[in-house]
């Protein structure tokens, strides 16, 4: 029933398209921590004109499946196209490899900005008064007190985000990137062994997502080292 | 674009009629979905808590895999693994040819598992987080194991796992799309037909984007009504 050699010739297959899922899961991950930050910090304040937009377009982006939101972007902005062209964003638009990660971008961006509102609100108020008194400036009390304390305490959440879109990278597949879910799926349709190929795509999302959880946690080490553990 | 809006409406050439049965058919496959992830979360739930090391490990393994694989790769599995076994049993009685597994089935059963997997861990919490007193008071009242789990123990584990049940809820309306792919005519597939033979992806996208958050917004409703009637009587302090 299992045979080792089936899975010797599908494993280099499925790795083949491990850059891509990362390159994927990379930029998201990156574009969308500072889209994160700025909707996070935007929302500090109580100017309705900033918060209701805000708002919006966190509960759109986590109401609505990813799927949706990739063929919105991909599918739906395509029929823009003379309006794209004209401001010089069709290049973009018209390649499945930026859609996707606009997508994946804007829809962590709506996650993870929910769980760095928290943890900025979450600094007791006394330090930022404290900083304050100590004549340091708005921007010097921001990036100097609450940003270390607050990008601490949000880290256990955030690996759960970048698991996410590690997971999430693979529905670039449907818009025809060959990712690893992309391989697997073709893998499955030339040899019907489904269970096989299963377990060496699923294997490989595994070990990408340990490792993740692995670094992440000794970061968390690294920036809390007086917490007992 | 906004001439186009009549694609939408309920008159000839209107899409309005079939996209709000695919919406049905969207909330159909997630109820029995999320219902059939009851059971299995519930069976892992209890394996993770048991004493002994098989069903701890099963459960575990289980867990593990089904939360941290794409829920796209399980969907692939049970679709294509599925037919295989299928066509197999069906050429046994004489059956010829490839017989695929019906995509409703098969968009239960996976997200079901996928689910199950989310949910065993929302019991497992609601379980360890109900007070130990409780046991032992219904112990002292000489209640037997069965009317302790009933009378006692899964009231308050329902009230524990409403919340985190919500959340999963929501995970499996929106993993629901993804069946799309296997041909299953529920919303995300109706409005790629739409936006294919009427050329207006936008429109057609936009509408089925509408369509979830309204799903959501509406069974949050319900989820945040059980949830304060759950706790009805219980002091926050």
């Amino acid at each position: 029933m299992i045979d080792p050699g089936f899975f010797l010739e599908i494993i280099p297959k499925l790795l083949a398209g491990l850059p891509l899922t990362l390159q994927l899961c990379t930029l998201s991950v990156l574009f969308g921590f500072v889209l994160a930050l700025a909707l996070a910090l935007a929302q500090q304040g109580n100017n309705r004109f900033v918060l209701w937009p805000i708002r919006t377009f966190v509960s759109v982006f986590r109401g609505t499946p990813l799927l949706v939101q990739i063929f919105l972007i991909y599918y739906g902005l395509g029929q823009f196209r003379p309006n794209l062209q004209a401001i010089g964003l069709w290049w973009m638009f018209r390649e499945p490899y930026w859609c996707a990660i606009i997508a994946l971008t804007l829809n962590t961006a709506a996650y993870s900005s929910e769980i760095l509102r928290g943890a900025i609100r979450n600094v007791p108020r006394g330090l930022s008064e404290a900083s304050l008194a100590l004549g340091l400036t708005r921007v010097q009390t921001l990036r100097l007190v609450v940003l270390p304390l607050a990008l601490r305490q949000a880290l256990p959440a955030y690996s759960n985000e970048i698991i996410l879109i590690v997971k999430g990278t693979s529905l670039a597949s449907i818009i025809t990137l060959t990712e690893v879910t992309g391989i697997a799926q073709d893998l499955i349709a030339q040899t019907y062994r489904a269970m096989e190929v299963f377990v060496a795509a699923g294997a490989i999302y595994l070990l990408l997502n340990f490792l993740i959880v692995r670094a992440l946690q000794l970061l968390e080490v690294r920036l809390t080292p007086y917490r007992k553990r | 674009m906004f001439d186009k809006l009549h694609l939408l409406g309920f008159g000839a050439g209107g899409w309005g009629a079939l996209l709000l049965e695919a919406a049905g058919v969207t909330l159909l496959l997630s109820v029995l979905g999320f219902a059939l992830g009851a059971v299995f979360g519930g069976l892992a739930a209890a394996g993770r808590l048991s004493g002994s090391r098989v069903p701890r490990g099963a459960a575990l393994a289980y867990g593990t895999v089904f939360r941290g694989v794409p829920d796209l790769l399980s969907i692939y599995l049970f679709y294509y693994g599925g037919s295989v076994a299928l066509t197999s049993i069906a050429h046994l009685f004489g059956a010829t040819g490839f017989v695929g597994l019906p995509t409703m089935v098969t968009g239960v059963v996976t997200i079901g598992f996928i689910s199950g997997a989310y949910q065993s861990e929302v019991y497992r919490g609601a379980y360890l987080a109900i007070d130990k007193g409780q046991f032992d008071a219904a112990k002292a009242l000489a209640l037997t194991r069965i009317q302790m789990l009933r009378l006692v123990i899964v009231p308050q584990l329902l009230r524990h796992a409403i919340p985190g049940l919500g959340n999963v809820w929501q995970l499996v309306l929106k993993d629901s799309a993804l069946i799309s792919v296997i041909g299953l005519v529920e919303l995300m597939r109706q409005a790629q037909i739409g936006a294919g033979s009427t050329r207006e992806p936008f429109l057609f996208y936009f509408a089925a984007a509408a369509l979830y958050f309204a799903i959501a917004g509406v069974t949050d409703l319900f989820f945040s009504r059980a949830e304060a009637n759950a706790s009805r009587g219980v002091v926050h302090r």
